[in-house]
């Protein structure tokens, strides 16, 4: 009985190794098939990057969609000038190793003249040290850690906005619209959390407002109330918080238990259902802040939203509109490369029409690269939780200040 | 400053001894399985988890059959704590059976092993679980009692402030009380608990007094799991929020409340609980202010473990501890 068990087990591993397996050597193939059926005519091709596969699928598969709306936009525009578009969807995993080695895999194909990528800062940041070495311009549509523009690579660049500006932006959501005067900030030590505390923190101090705790927790802990005794004597009209969603919600109901009723807020990590799953009706009242704007509250959103619905049968995601306004950018740039010629342009020379963008109408956003490929457009939301129920209702929308 | 440190007071007390009380009851689980095996049973902190998980589910089966609403909360509450005591003391015991007894020979090192083995399984198995029926392992609990009373503390005296107290909490210190008591009637009182008591004392011996060894270890396991799986609805209640790593941490401390009320003891471990709770809260609540800010609420833990050390190079053997003498 014994063996005839372990015999199953063993078959059931087998058929799955197999099957992942399986799964690679198709999304692989799909890939190599593309350059196979090129062969002939004049083509362009423009990968994407991000993850197809695990926890981030959604919106990975969002930014692929995304860039593939775009090009079939524009690929009526190419065939006139005698080129084939063509997109090359590469798999990240969200694993720092797999863009790299896609990167490569990509760098050798010499037909493929941008990157549309990637969703996550720590794959972008590896990954691009390679698209510098064959100087295949990326733009991303998502990733937002200031490291990945600081670097001043030549070939990236980002439609969002930084992270080093998401908490300036909710100081002055705090103080100019929700009036606070004194406020008490509570961060999680992690990368993420502080470095977004300290930047609220300080451009908060900057404006006037007075800060009243700056108090750390730690990631895991369920029991905020010692923190939250701090808070409360302190009596503050506005509470920061620089961490995730789990902490958060917690610390949100038990402020409420603790009755201090000022509003909570927090970066773009509350953007997500699990915060209302946790915080519960609590909810109700709390802000956070996004670098992904509401979509159905733009000029095209709402005809762009019917579009997309109707080519892939889903509702956009967030990066969606990113990813198709990257896609845009890019698809410009090799435009103003090629020039008059006839010749399909060189990579460096899309590489530094990229960087030249500007003033780009997107539909999500205006494109302007500054001189290390940040978007100068980029904006910063403000949402709130009207109810419980996510998402929030976009509140504010605020720009970046003028460099 | 002391006048700041004083006005929230009352409130650090409330959470403070409602943490504490959790601690104290799980200690309870430590102190027991040491005094009669001497192993420090690791998993004990993933068994506190499990009860957590299993209370939480009873809850959604309730709920979706529509008891809740027929039902008064506390027997609710009463009820869910019931099955998560059964679940977690067979679960105790078959941990003992599988994990514990075969190496019961073996050096202490090998069962220390066997116990951070049987928690991990553990942790995984209800990740998987919980990931497999709700598709995210952070799960939250719904509450049965949210009603929040306001203590008007400053009509009383302008030194304090009001403070707020939830129901739960109030239900956290009843339950957590009466299982106290309880044990410790148990252990004192019945001829069960003269068992345990004569076990740990001296196995062999015990052994030829006709008492089955045995069954007394299989005992320890059961209560000392049921109590800390009763710990893990509690703690679900009162923080609303569970995932399969909270055992960890609570475990680690828990152990140290053992540690400080002297293990072994189970008076003692009560203690240590209480004791540690309510420091960890006035740390963080206070260690801001008294430090002048250079130390925040995020280094409680630290405070708290300090204590334990210089307890234990003063007092080796714990506050209620007696000294052992080495036979000659």
């Amino acid at each position: 009985m014994r063996s005839k068990w372990s015999g199953l087990m063993i078959a059931a591993l087998i058929t799955g190794l197999l099957a992942g397996c399986g799964n690679g050597a198709t999304s692989s193939s799909g890939a190599s098939g593309g350059s196979t059926a090129s062969t002939g005519g004049k083509v362009i091709k423009i990968a994407t990057q991000s993850p197809l596969s695990g926890g981030s699928s959604i919106q990975g598969e969002a930014i692929k969609l995304g860039a593939q709306m775009s090009m079939e936009d524009h690929k009526e525009e190419f065939t006139k000038l005698g080129y084939s578009l063509e997109l090359v969807p590469y798999d990240d995993q969200g694993d720092p190793k797999k863009g790299v080695a896609n990167a490569e895999l990509i760098g050798a194909d010499q037909q493929v003249l941008g990157v549309i990528g990637h969703l996550n800062s720590g794959v972008s940041i590896p990954s691009s040290v390679v698209y510098e070495k064959y100087n295949i311009p990326m733009i991303s549509p998502a990733s937002t850690a200031t490291e990945l523009t600081d670097r001043k690579l030549k070939v990236v660049n980002r439609v969002v906005a930084r992270d080093d500006f998401q908490g300036p932006a909710a100081a002055e959501y705090a103080i100019k619209t929700a009036g606070a005067k004194n406020i008490f900030i509570i961060q999680d030590k992690t990368a993420y959390g502080q470095g977004l505390a300290e930047a609220f923190r300080d451009a908060a101090q900057a404006q006037g407002a007075t800060i009243s705790g700056y108090e750390g927790i730690t990631v895991g802990e369920k029991d905020f109330n010692g923190v939250l005794n701090i808070a409360a004597t302190q009596k503050p009209d506005f509470i920061f918080f620089g961490g995730l969603y789990a902490e958060a919600g917690l610390l949100i109901k038990q402020a409420r238990d603790k009755g201090i009723t000022a509003p909570i807020m927090g970066g773009d990590a509350l953007d997500s259902s699990g915060l209302v799953d946790i915080a519960g009706a609590d909810v109700k009242g709390a802000l956070y802040s996004s670098v992904a704007g509401d979509i159905s509250k733009l000029p095209d959103g709402q005809e762009w939203t019917a579009r997309y619905k109707e080519a892939f049968g889903k509702n956009p995601e967030g990066y969606s509109v990113y990813a198709y306004d990257s896609m845009s950018v890019m698809l410009e740039a090799i435009k103003t490369a090629m020039g008059s010629g006839t010749e399909a342009p060189a990579r460096d020379a899309v590489r530094d029409a990229v960087r030249a963008t500007k003033d780009f109408e997107g539909v999500a956003t205006k494109v302007s690269f500054d001189d290390i490929g940040d978007n100068a457009y980029a904006k910063v939301f403000i949402y709130k939780f009207a109810d419980a129920t996510y998402p929030g209702s976009l509140e504010a929308e605020i720009a970046q200040p003028a460099k | 400053m002391f006048s700041s440190i004083l006005q929230t007071l009352p409130q650090v007390l409330i959470d403070g001894l409602a943490l504490g009380a959790i601690y104290a009851v799980v200690a309870l689980g430590y102190t027991m399985v040491y005094g009669i095996l001497e192993l420090i049973n690791f998993a004990h902190g993933e068994i506190f988890m499990t009860g957590a998980f299993v209370g939480t589910a009873v809850l959604f089966g309730f709920q979706g059959a529509g008891w809740l609403t027929g039902m008064p909360a506390w027997l609710s509450y009463l009820l869910i704590i019931l099955i998560a005591m059964l679940v977690t003391g067979a679960l105790g015991v078959g941990i003992e059976r599988v994990a514990y007894r075969p190496l019961r020979k073996a050096p202490k090192l090998i069962l220390l092993i066997s116990a951070f083995g049987v928690s991990f399984v553990l942790q995984d198995v209800i990740r998987f679980i919980a990931e497999l029926k709700t598709g995210n392992y952070i799960i939250s609990t719904p509450q049965l009692f949210d009603q929040r009373y306001q203590l008007p503390l400053s009509s009383i005296s302008s030194w304090f402030t009001d403070a707020s107290v939830k129901a739960n909490t109030l239900f956290i210190f009843v339950i957590a009380i009466l299982l106290m008591i309880g044990l410790d009637i148990f252990v004192n009182r019945t001829k069960w608990g003269g068992a345990m008591r004569a076990v740990a004392q001296d196995r062999e011996t015990a052994s030829l007094m006709s008492i089955n060894v045995n069954k007394v270890i299989v005992l320890t396991f059961f209560i000392g799991s049921a109590l800390g799986g009763s710990t893990g609805v509690l703690f679900a209640q009162q923080y609303g929020t569970i995932d399969p790593y909270i055992g960890f941490i609570l475990g680690l401390k828990a152990f140290t409340a053992a540690v400080l009320g002297g293990i072994g003891n189970i008076r003692g471990a009560m203690f240590g609980g209480i004791v540690l709770g309510v420091l960890e809260m006035f740390a963080s609540s206070n260690l801001g202010i008294l430090t002048g800010g250079n130390f925040g609420a995020e280094y409680k833990d630290v405070f708290a473990f300090m204590i334990l050390i210089i307890v234990l190079i003063f007092k080796p053997e714990g506050i209620f501890g007696k000294a052992i003498k080495e036979k000659v």
